[in-house]
């Protein structure tokens, strides 16, 4: 991937998350905060990245698995409490006779 | 092109339109659950992209697998753990102890390659490759570790493990915080000459100026802050994603990182607070003492619960306005049971959510949905504010600022220009609160002042469940 083309990416990927978040009811501003920063764990990938590529260095083992298990921290429990958060509001048509 | 690479090609543009759909399915009610899991799925996927490409090129060693087997499980499980116990009037510190992580993340994957620089990167490295190497390394060590203490210092203040130390108030923070962001450019352009000694410069005092940004703002601006280094976290994953070459993470670190400046964008106007003064400012309450302390209250009423009741049980409409202290007190559960009654006796109630209400946007409606408030009853201001003059009783629990009439009336008023709820067109209002000091702003409210304004004064849950023993006793809602 040459430099250039990755800046591309970057441009179009900021681009598309200002577009997303465009119009939101305020009742899903905390939900959808937890949500995207979960989604921000996504360095999960550079992580493994790094494990895979270590080739027996051990530093580099362990630096990439404490790295991989703070970002499955983001990860899991960031789409966990979004779940919760979410569960609430979804939960109300049923519960109402 | 060989296989594994089209395959991980199409996965990954796969994961990316699921991220996006995710997002965006995130924006409406209706879909927003499914959207969650649409999101997660989707980090799933990218996950098992990237392993399959791997095992069908170079193939991932046994060693590779235990590591990677260990972070899974202690990071998953912890995470698992956290976000099944945490009340939810902690959401606002669980989601900054969540984004620290990520950015703590993205700041060991950069000293892991600053370190150990992997294969791919140095195989056939030019100057150019080399110095973007670099970069990418000294962004994501600079912004992490930004995001990794500020949002633990974030987290501790909500927590109210810190407080906010004198010093920070005072213009000296400014001095320190300039010497902080000084030495990490600087550390940041050493290392990015080829000058590895100075990473841990950069690594401490990136961390320090998080430290140092964080720690002088008061409790009330923090959702906003917690938004932004939400946007740093992604930030940060954009550029660990140009130090491993992934344009996966680059797209989504870069929705994350656009998406939560709009959302700190909405959460100011909320506040009419702006960014600069959010950051620079120190917490307002400090800053305004001096100014707008004199107003002393002339008009003040204050009633019992007795009569609070009398009033509700005659009335026909009645609209709640929650706020942070009801959050505190945690008395969303009881505040149903009064609202259930008067619904039983043919009340009509309605919830007005203020924009801000609760510690962050949408807080507030979180918390209501948990106590069973039906999602209809509740209202966003722009919505409910023609209704308050048809309205018979407001009452108003733990909000103060976001009542202000200053707001609309005094153009001296710091407060001028932001948006309130306009309860004082009601027939009566209730204020029920524990005394008659200020909000954060620190400003003195006007409303408590107007003749159809009373005061109840007590703790909100303690106050709730007198007024549901007054309203049995009144026969209201026993049919």
């Amino acid at each position: 991937m040459s430099f250039i083309s990755l800046l591309w990416v970057l441009l179009l990927g900021s681009l598309l998350g200002l577009e997303l978040i465009g119009k939101v009811p305020p009742t899903l501003h905390t939900p959808l905060m937890s949500g995207a920063n979960a989604i921000s764990g996504i360095t999960m990938l550079a992580a493994l990245t790094l494990i895979v590529k270590a080739e027996g260095n051990v530093p580099l083992l362990i630096i990439g698995s404490v790295s991989l298990a703070f970002a499955l921290f983001n990860v899991v429990g960031g789409f966990f409490v979004t779940d919760r958060m979410l569960a609430m509001f979804s939960r109300k048509p049923s519960n109402k006779k | 092109m060989n296989l594994p690479v089209i395959i991980k090609f199409i996965i990954d543009l796969v994961a990316v339109l699921l991220l996006a759909l995710g997002i965006k399915g995130l924006s409406k009610v209706k879909s927003a659950r499914d959207a969650n899991r649409l999101a997660a799925f989707a980090m799933l996927l990218s996950v098992i992209g990237l392993l399959s490409y791997y095992l069908g090129t170079s193939g991932i060693a046994l060693q590779s697998w235990i590591w990677i087997i260990i972070g899974s499980i202690i990071g998953s499980l912890f995470g698992a753990v956290i976000a099944k116990k945490v009340p939810m009037t902690s959401m606002p510190e669980t989601v900054a102890l969540f984004n620290g992580c990520g950015g703590m993340s993205s700041l060991l994957v950069a000293l892991g390659v600053a370190f150990f620089p992997i294969s791919n990167n140095l195989d056939n490295f030019d100057f150019l490759k080399k110095l973007i190497n670099e970069f990418s390394i000294s962004v994501s060590i600079f912004v992490g570790a930004i995001t990794f203490t500020g949002s633990i210092v974030a987290m501790s203040k909500l927590q109210g493990w810190l407080s906010t130390p004198g010093w920070t108030q005072s213009k000296v923070r400014h001095f320190v915080n300039i010497v902080f962001a000084v030495t990490s450019l600087i550390a940041f352009f050493s290392l990015i000459n080829g000058n590895t000694s100075s990473i841990w410069l950069l690594v401490i005092f990136s961390s320090l100026l998080g430290i140092g940004v964080t720690l002088p703002i008061g409790g009330a601006d923090m959702p906003v802050v917690i938004s932004l280094l939400n946007s740093y976290s992604g930030i940060a994953a954009a550029a660990a994603g140009f130090v491993v070459d992934s344009q996966l993470l680059i797209v989504a670190g870069a929705m994350v990182g656009a998406a939560g400046l709009i959302l700190t964008q909405v959460m100011c106007k909320g506040m009419n607070r702006s960014l600069i003064s959010v950051l620079f400012g120190g917490s307002l309450s400090a800053q305004s003492t001096a100014s707008s302390e004199s107003g002393e209250y002339t008009n003040i009423t204050s009633c019992s619960v007795e009569e609070c009741a009398l009033t509700l049980e005659a009335a026909s409409k009645v609209i709640i306005v929650p706020g942070y202290g009801l959050a505190v007190a945690q008395a969303q559960h009881t505040l149903r049971e009064v609202t259930k009654k008067l619904e039983q006796n043919g009340i009509e109630v309605v919830y007005a959510i203020h924009p801000v209400a609760g510690r962050m946007p949408g807080h507030m409606n979180v918390l209501l949905a948990e106590a069973d408030v039906p999602y209809e009853q509740l209202k966003e201001m722009d919505v409910v504010n023609p209704d308050f003059p048809a309205t018979d009783v407001v009452l108003v629990l733990g909000a103060n600022d976001v009542v202000n009439p200053q707001a609309k009336n005094d153009s001296s008023s710091p407060l001028y220009g932001m948006p309130v709820l306009d309860v004082q067109d009601a027939r009566t209002v209730f204020v029920i609160k524990r005394g008659m000091s200020a909000g954060y702003s620190g400003i003195k409210n006007d409303l408590f002042d107007l003749p159809n304004t009373s005061m109840v004064f007590g703790d909100a849950k303690k106050v709730l469940n007198d007024l549901i023993g007054e309203l049995k006793d009144l026969g209201v809602g026993e049919k």
